[in-house]
């Protein structure tokens, strides 16, 4: 039945199903999978180091809870200075940008019933970009009207945004911190709509980490996410042909093991209470070097949810 | 656990694909939508600064102008023009007695559904204006002819000729419709200077460490500005601050000369004197004849006036330029009838011609009208000007925070009356990607984005010049095997339909190519 979710995804609901039956825990350790190299640098072909032992992924602990993982982010510090030159190593999040942005401003608009001809439809809604790093998504939301508070674990990043932003009076009222979505869930800070894009595919529990996202959103908010999928096309063009061959990508950015299928992502959303409405791939022109929304699934997707506004949503301590 | 819950989950992920997703905005609906002011809570912008400055207020400037007022996601965008024409300043139509001018523009049907998306066509129907529906074209040699017909390509026009001044004072009028504070939007004053801002932004070398990130957010607004806004000194002292900058400053742009952009081109060895003419009746055809030094144009302007275009060598132009006025008629005359080479007649060959491509494709009218004299020029009624003809066209139409639109960014021969129209196109281009920027929340100074504006006309426009500067070096050489090409291509556009529809279709500005339509 499940074998099509992947493995630490199952091994994550039978966790948590185990939990409400009371039973005894799996062992947590991911130490099957193939772990991610350290940073950037590492580019090399060789054998991965073994799997850092991180804190157990049991119930109760307070700040061990944690998607994160170091080494991921240690993936994006080394790059930091990098965010804003649109020819650099995030070239491609640059192009891709307005694709995405028109799939945010379409689905919000209809989801708070906001004029789509505005120059500022988001006008007086609290938006989250979780996983902000230096600010490519939230500075064109918060032209777009909206208050802002953009999230990233990377400390230079968050630096990085900052100096960015502040030079424009229209995105200078954007508010960076440096922390992670446990933690602000812990804050009690709820908004209108919350964003990530990106970056679920960079976390090492990606369960939790929709469990956070969804705790971010008031009951009957938007929730937006978008990565890449785990299939064999997404391996051939964003792994290899955008890393290794284009080389548009530091090698190492993405690991095939941690992309997270539609159905798999639709499943954890669930899970959190936010129903997905919307789905939407991208697909990549090479000669007019342009991103544009399609139906094809299969490499990269956004997708746009409603949190249930019966059940808050509770974090599985 | 539920059964097969992947399976409902990937069953659920395959209907939502079959919603309806977000379809692309159509910038140019005008919506009523809720007129949101410019500012964020809590941060004005000062008064010097502005999202748009447009420095040139002829006719592809105020175009932009209008139709960035016209377009719901732009007409908020704080906007200037920078121009010391005093024309800027008049309120009410151009009265229809009096001479009409004689610097005239032919604009195609792709420029009067631009005009009228814009609101702006409405002003020009009720000034002098000048509709007409056939055209012929011939040479000196008397070899072939070629007459164009609007039904041809099921249309009802295959132009009209507005007065410069005309199509100026409708935008402007259009303008004051859409903005009650149109004074303060036009500077009376020119550009004497430019600063573009600096390259520190893109890709900070080396993080900030914690004492500058302080700084940063206490910047003097001075050193803020600087890195985000183009800075503009004008004539009369004041100083403005803005996000883009539009270039729309003629053939000799200060703007794109400052931004040091290149262009490539040359000067044609020919000059164009421009004149209005009478005839005894109306005139419904445009006529042009190309002569052994350029070729002669007869365009109607409305009642019983036509306007000339004659390009020919410069050292004649200044001859023709000083004769008197009787004299100068008598030329014109004899130019577009029996000067130089005889009328084309209808020869066998011609009837063999139309029978033969008459099966091919739906037959257009004008394969079967004869060649006529164009109406004789009874009076001269205005000043004959002599302009000097170039080719340009520059070498980049953007960079951060500029964009260069109509003659400051590209020249062409006026043979086939597109000089303008390339213009207009380049403004509708330029307003729709400025839209686009603004709906997903874009810097609309950001070279990306303005570099689609780039990609989209710098096709258009090049592969227009290279037409337009094809046909000036094919007909200036007099070469009898070169002549019977000429005439071949005369009786081919003459008589095959669909190569004849196919050349309307793209000097009208319905398709994008000459060739695949």
């Amino acid at each position: 039945m499940l074998h099509r979710v992947a493995p630490s995804l199952r091994r994550a609901l039978a966790s948590s199903t185990a939990l409400l039956r009371g039973a005894p825990l799996p062992s947590p350790h991911a130490q099957w999978r193939p772990c991610a190299s350290a940073a950037a640098s590492a580019s090399s072909s060789s054998l991965p180091p073994p799997p850092p032992q991180g804190p157990p992924r049991h119930g109760g602990g307070g700040s061990s809870t944690s998607s994160l993982n170091p080494a991921e982010v240690a993936k994006f510090a080394s790059i930091a200075e990098t965010w804003w030159d649109s020819q650099g190593p995030f070239k491609p999040l640059h192009l891709m940008n307005p694709a995405r942005l028109s799939f945010i401003r379409s689905t919000l608009c209809r989801h708070f019933r906001r004029d789509p001809y505005s120059a500022k439809p988001l006008e007086g809604l609290k938006l989250i970009d979780v996983g902000c790093g230096g600010g490519i998504l939230s500075e064109p939301l918060a032209r777009m009207g909206a208050t802002v508070t953009g999230i990233d674990a990377g400390d230079e990043n968050i630096k990085i945004a900052h100096i960015h932003a502040a030079s424009d009076p229209t995105t200078a009222s954007i508010e960076y911190c440096c922390t992670t979505a446990e933690d602000l869930v812990k804050e009690n800070r709820q908004f209108d709509a919350v964003i990530s894009l990106e970056v679920i595919e960079h976390v090492d529990n990606p369960l939790e980490f929709c469990k956070s996202l969804s705790a971010l959103t008031v009951p009957n908010g938007a929730t937006v996410l978008s990565t890449i999928n785990r299939s064999m096309r997404a391996y051939a063009t964003a792994i290899i042909g955008a890393e290794y061959i284009l080389r548009l990508l530091p090698i190492g950015t993405h690991e095939w093991s941690k992309l997270v299928t539609p159905e798999e992502l639709v499943l954890a959303l669930q899970r959190a209470s936010i129903s997905v409405e919307e789905m939407s791939g991208f697909v990549y022109n090479p000669f007019t070097q342009g991103w544009s929304l399609s139906d094809d699934i299969s490499i990269n997707y956004i997708a746009y949810g409603i949190k249930k506004s019966e059940t808050p949503s509770t974090i599985s301590q | 656990m539920a059964p097969t819950p992947a399976r409902a989950a990937a069953a659920a992920v395959h209907s939502l694909l079959h919603r309806t997703r977000c379809a692309p905005l159509h910038p140019l609906l005008s919506l009523h939508g809720s007129g949101d002011p410019a500012n964020v809570a809590g941060v004005k912008p000062g008064d010097d600064e502005l999202d748009v400055a447009i420095v040139g207020g002829g006719m592809v400037g105020l175009a932009v102008a209008c139709a960035l007022s016209n377009m719901p996601l732009t007409k908020h965008l704080r906007v200037a023009i920078i121009d010391s024409n005093p024309a800027l300043k008049s309120r009410g139509y151009l009265k229809k007695d009096g001479v009409p001018d004689s610097r005239v523009s032919t604009v195609t049907p792709a420029t009067i559904s631009f005009f009228r998306d814009i609101g702006a066509w409405e002003h020009i129907l009720q000034q002098r204006h000048a509709f007409f529906g056939k055209m012929q074209v011939w040479d000196y040699t008397g070899l072939g002819y070629t007459r164009y017909n609007a039904r041809d390509v099921c249309k009802e026009y295959l132009g009209c000729v507005v007065e410069n001044k005309v199509l100026c004072n409708s935008l402007l009028l259009r303008l004051q419709e859409q903005k009650e504070d149109i004074e303060k939007m036009i500077y009376p004053t020119r550009l004497v200077s430019l600063a573009f801002p600096s390259k520190s932004r893109q890709g900070t070398a080396g993080l900030k460490s914690p004492s500058t990130e302080a700084d940063s957010t206490g910047h003097t607004s001075e050193a803020l500005r600087s890195s985000n806004l183009v800075k503009l000194d004008l004539s009369d002292g004041q100083t403005l601050y803005s996000k883009l900058v539009i270039g729309a400053d003629g053939s000799k742009s200060n703007v794109r000369q400052t931004a040091g952009i290149k262009t490539s081109g040359w000067s044609y060895p020919q000059s164009a004197i421009i004149c209005t003419v009478e005839h005894i009746a109306e005139n419904d055809t445009a006529w042009q004849r190309f002569l052994p030094s350029g070729p002669i144009a007869l365009l109607p302007v409305g009642d019983n006036f036509s306007n000339i275009v004659w390009t020919m060598s410069p050292k004649e132009a200044s001859h023709h330029k000083s004769t008197s006025p009787e004299e100068f008629l008598k030329s014109v005359n004899h130019a577009l009838d029996f000067g130089h080479g005889p009328h084309p007649n209808s020869s066998s060959l011609d009837r063999y011609m139309e029978r033969l491509f008459s099966g091919i494709g739906d037959t257009a009218a004008s394969t079967q009208e004869c060649f006529e004299v164009p109406p004789k020029a009874i009076g001269l009624i205005s000043d004959r000007m002599a302009f000097p003809l170039s080719l340009m066209h520059s070498h980049d139409y953007v960079s951060k925070g500029l964009a260069l639109v109509g003659d400051a960014a590209h020249t062409v021969h006026p043979l086939a009356g597109q000089g303008v129209n390339l213009g207009f196109g380049d403004a509708a281009a330029l307003a729709n990607v400025i839209s686009e920027g603004v709906s997903v929340g874009a810097d609309i100074g950001d070279l990306s984005l303005l570099s689609r504006y780039e990609k989209d006309r710098k096709a258009a426009n090049v592969a227009m010049a290279a037409v337009l500067d094809g046909f000036q070096k094919m007909y200036s050489v007099d070469f009898g095997p070169l002549n019977v090409l000429r005439a071949a291509a005369f009786h081919g556009a003459q008589f095959i339909s669909p190569l004849k529809k196919n050349i309307i279709s793209y000097a009208i500005g319905d398709s994008k190519s000459p060739l695949f339509s």
